[in-house]
């Protein structure tokens, strides 16, 4: 029994800080890990909003109503009553927010303003200008900061998580770690450890993600045992703009805030858009569903927009790119509530979307899989505790915009007092040698990492795995290519046993540490791809045109991969959805 | 300019703190909408300088590619900007890297930001709540207060304003403009309020408000236009005041 336990969190975006908080007014000390400064995690690109039914519009909005739109749009994949806790959880923790600070956009009363987004049919969503995430995050840090100036919190920045520490029993006591600077590998002791490592966006090549969201420790994890659940549920987002080093989302919130989505009814029309007569234009979204209209769910919009595309053959110009259309909105209501998503067009593409339609099209955007948790957000290993993206619990098949930060906030403060709980529970290990052996063996990956003097550009091996899931893993999924990814997975593997480290040295070498997230990525690449061979159906952002319908019958279950060490790949169980309380129905919008 | 066929970048390299810099030269394809980060990763791909000699990756910060995260902050053309919105299109060439200049090195163009973190801590910025239970909702604000809130609120710690401060160096211990404009932002929020006397204490003794020198070099750098010679010129007015009140309290 530890009296004054210490848990570790890896990983200091929204849903980590918020277990940070919970353990450390519960008087618990945090350990917290960091690749990034915690103050510029990849939080901070979330631009819309979060949900919360407050119902602050008189539309008769409730959280039960915020619970079935969420299980509706995820499709019946996720398990019940714990998606039902966060909705009823989401109004205090928008408070909790309001409280800290967070600069979010008023009525004329002085009330919280919501607006709408994507999958509901009410004003829902709470946001900050369109920069929500940030100053979510911002909000959390600050409040970290205080803790850490208070000695309760000591952060580890700059420092990556390699492995977790398993004793004979596999009971997880704390983490292997390495630090970027000085490139030491060195264990940390922990009575329990919670894993918010977020988004695996890099294992696409080209993502909205961050360059840090490669999913290298879940991986790391799911390869020491833990059960990776539902890989196979990648989100697309519909519209996100298309560039040289990453694909920039372009908020949902601009279609909450009236933006419309059209292309021009001629093939190849090469007009300037605003000269386009409104008789000439497609706003195929609202003329395919009028009830939601352009605020259909992502998975929805993204293949109505691939439709366009390629089977209409209507894209921009004859490029893959739709409009997205503000320019009929008022300039200063958008600079009001969208300012930040408007001011990342303007610098990066260079045109003002005030005046002229933005071109976007879809992008991978959100992993809704990930390591397999219960609902204290205890993973299968004793001690391991996972929350926010890199958990798979919350979205289902799909999940809804606004949803993301609610469930980060959520599930860091559900597993920050369970891990507490835990660690104050749990009896002291058996020995420590574990510590030692797992130094060693990280520290031997290493040295054979920096001996690779083969003749494979691990940089080449990284865009040839992120252009083959980005074709075959992502809107559209057949089995034949399904198979054939994961055979080149296996040669990328194969190849990355060859590969040339460019850079020997010891001191801040992002070489290496990138040689060991891609291993990571390839590993856990082929969960994706076998998971999504495996499930014969559609279902949410998992689409297959041989099997175009949903079939509870053989597919209402969690897909759960485990690691076969000896045969160097994943095995799959399967195991039954809680529906109790909302009975499946087909999903159309 | 559309046309252009290869892209020069000089960068300036420094392999450990202790090292001494150099600088290597890179000729790259050109490709529309590259920037100065998809060229660095251009180079990570194939480490070969200009006069063909393999070299090593160039270490550098960088993560959200949005302008949103603050990481790629460095010195291009001379010119303390993120890198991530710097579009090559848009730059003289060749394009010149170099590290922040006010900030101990790492490797390259990799340097430690930390102060600016020990600063936020220094004069408290953040709202001192009871706690994280439920205790309804916060203080009620207009859209006036929110919209004055907001935009000190976008700061994103990429400490180009410190950067370009003549005072902000190690003689003066200066705390810069961006955690000064934090005061500004807690000190009129209806809770952080309640810490605002520490605050412009905290503002008083070394390396204090009073080493600002006006020389407004942060407004015109601050890649979210956010005002700071307001906040300065605010918060030094709210120290002034507090330090005379002080005065006759004795």
């Amino acid at each position: 029994m530890a009296a004054n336990p210490k848990i570790i969190v890896v990983g200091g975006g929204l849903a980590g800080l918020s277990a940070v908080i919970k353990i450390a007014e519960m008087g618990g000390h945090v350990d917290l890990f960091s690749i990034v400064p915690v103050k510029r995690s990849h939080s901070v690109c979330a631009q819309g909003g979060i949900n919360a039914a407050k119902n602050l519009k008189g539309e008769g909005d409730s959280t039960w109503q915020h619970f079935d739109d969420t299980v509706y749009g995820g499709d019946f994949l996720a398990n019940q009553p714990p998606v039902k806790a966060m909705c009823d959880a989401a109004p205090g923790i928008i408070d909790l927010l309001d409280r800290m600070g967070v600069p979010f956009n008023r009525t004329p009363e002085g009330l919280l303003d919501f607006r709408r987004f994507g999958g509901t049919l009410y004003n829902r969503t709470a946001f900050a200008g369109a920069t929500t995430g940030q100053q979510l995050l911002y909000a959390l840090d600050e409040q970290v900061r205080r803790y850490e100036s208070e000695g309760k919190v000591t952060k580890y920045e700059h420092w990556e998580f390699l492995s977790a520490v398993l004793d004979g029993n596999r009971t997880c006591r704390g983490i292997c770690a390495m630090d970027l600077r000085s490139m030491e590998v060195r264990t940390f002791p922990a009575e329990a450890i919670i894993i918010a490592t977020g988004g695996i966006g890099a294992i696409f090549g080209k993502s909205t993600n961050s360059v840090v969201c490669t999913g290298s420790a879940q991986s790391a994890l799911y390869q020491q045992g833990c059960y990776y659940a539902n890989g196979e549920f990648i989100q697309v987002h519909p519209t996100s703009i298309p560039g040289e080093d990453k694909l920039r989302l372009m908020s949902e919130s601009a279609r909450g805030e009236g933006g419309r989505v059209w292309v021009p009814r001629t093939p190849g029309d090469k007009r300037d858009p605003k000269s386009i007569p409104q008789s000439e234009r497609w706003y195929f979204l609202e003329e395919w569903y009028p009830k939601y209209g352009n605020l259909v769910p992502r998975d929805v919009a993204t293949r109505a927009i691939h439709k366009v595309v390629y089977e209409h053959n209507l894209g921009i110009d004859g490029k893959p790119m739709v409009y997205l259309d503000l320019t009929h909105i008022d300039p200063k209501i958008l600079d009001r509530k969208l300012e930040g998503i408007l001011e990342i067009y303007e610098k990066f593409v260079g045109d003002d979307p005030r005046d002229t339609p933005m071109k976007i099209f879809p992008g991978m955007h959100y992993t809704m899989g990930g390591l397999w948790v219960d609902y204290k957000q205890a993973t299968n290993l004793p001690g391991i505790f996972s929350a926010g993206e890199c958990e798979y619990q919350y979205h289902g098949a799909n999940r809804l915009g606004a949803n993301s930060l609610v469930s980060c906030i959520f599930g860091g403060f559900i597993a920050g007092p369970a891990a507490l709980h835990y660690a104050r529970n749990v009896s002291a290990a058996p020995g420590n040698g574990h510590f030692d052996s797992e130094r060693k063996h990280q520290e031997d990956n290493n040295a054979t990492l920096m001996k690779a003097d083969g003749s494979e550009n691990m940089f080449k091996l990284w865009r040839e795995l992120g252009d083959l899931m980005t074709k075959n893993c992502t809107v559209i999924r057949y089995n034949k290519n399904l198979q054939e990814t994961d055979a080149k997975l296996v040669e990328l593997l194969e190849r990355f046993r060859r590969v040339n480290l460019s850079d020997p040295s010891q001191w801040a070498n992002t070489t290496i540490a990138f040689a060991r997230q891609l291993y990571n990525m390839l590993q856990l690449s082929r969960v994706i791809a076998q998971g999504a061979a495996m499930r014969d159906e559609s279902r949410g952002a998992h689409y297959k045109p041989d099997f175009p319908d949903r079939d509870d019958k053989s597919w209402l279950k969690t897909t759960k991969a485990t690691f076969a060490p000896d045969a160097d790949e994943p095995r799959f169980e399967f195991e039954p959805v809680d529906v109790s309380l909302i009975p499946p129905r087909a999903r159309k919008y | 300019m559309a046309n252009r066929k290869s892209v020069i970048i000089k960068i300036r390299r420094q392999q450990t703190p202790e090292a001494e810099p150099h600088w290597e030269e890179f000729s790259l394809p050109w490709k529309p909408g590259m920037n100065v980060i998809s060229s660095l990763m251009e180079i990570a791909e194939n480490p070969v300088t200009r006069d063909s000699k393999q070299t090593t990756p160039i270490t550098y910060d960088s993560n959200c590619l949005e302008e949103v995260c603050g990481s790629c902050a460095m010195l291009i053309n001379g010119k303390a900007r993120m890198a991530c919105s710097a579009l090559i299109d848009k730059l003289d060439q060749p394009v010149l890297l170099e590290p922040l200049s006010k900030f101990p090195i790492i490797r390259d163009l990799s340097v430690d930001r930390r102060v600016l973190f020990e600063n936020l801590k220094r004069v408290k910025a953040w709202v001192p709540i009871d706690g994280t239970y439920d205790l309804g909702s916060g203080p009620r604000m207009t859209m006036h207060q929110q919209e004055a809130a907001y935009p000190l609120s976008r700061c994103i710690s990429c400490c180009c304003c410190m950067e370009v401060c003549p005072q902000f160096n190690e003689h003066t211990n200066f705390v810069g403009a961006a955690a000064i404009s934090q005061v500004r932002l807690f000190n009129t929020h209806p809770t952080g309020a309640a810490l605002k006397r520490e605050r412009l204490t905290a503002l008083m003794g070394d390396g204090g408000i009073h080493e600002c020198g006006y020389a407004q070099n942060c407004v015109e750098i601050c890649p979210k236009d956010i005002p700071l010679t307001r906040s300065i010129a605010e918060v030094g007015g709210a120290v002034m005041k507090q330090a005379i009140g002080d005065l006759f309290r004795r």
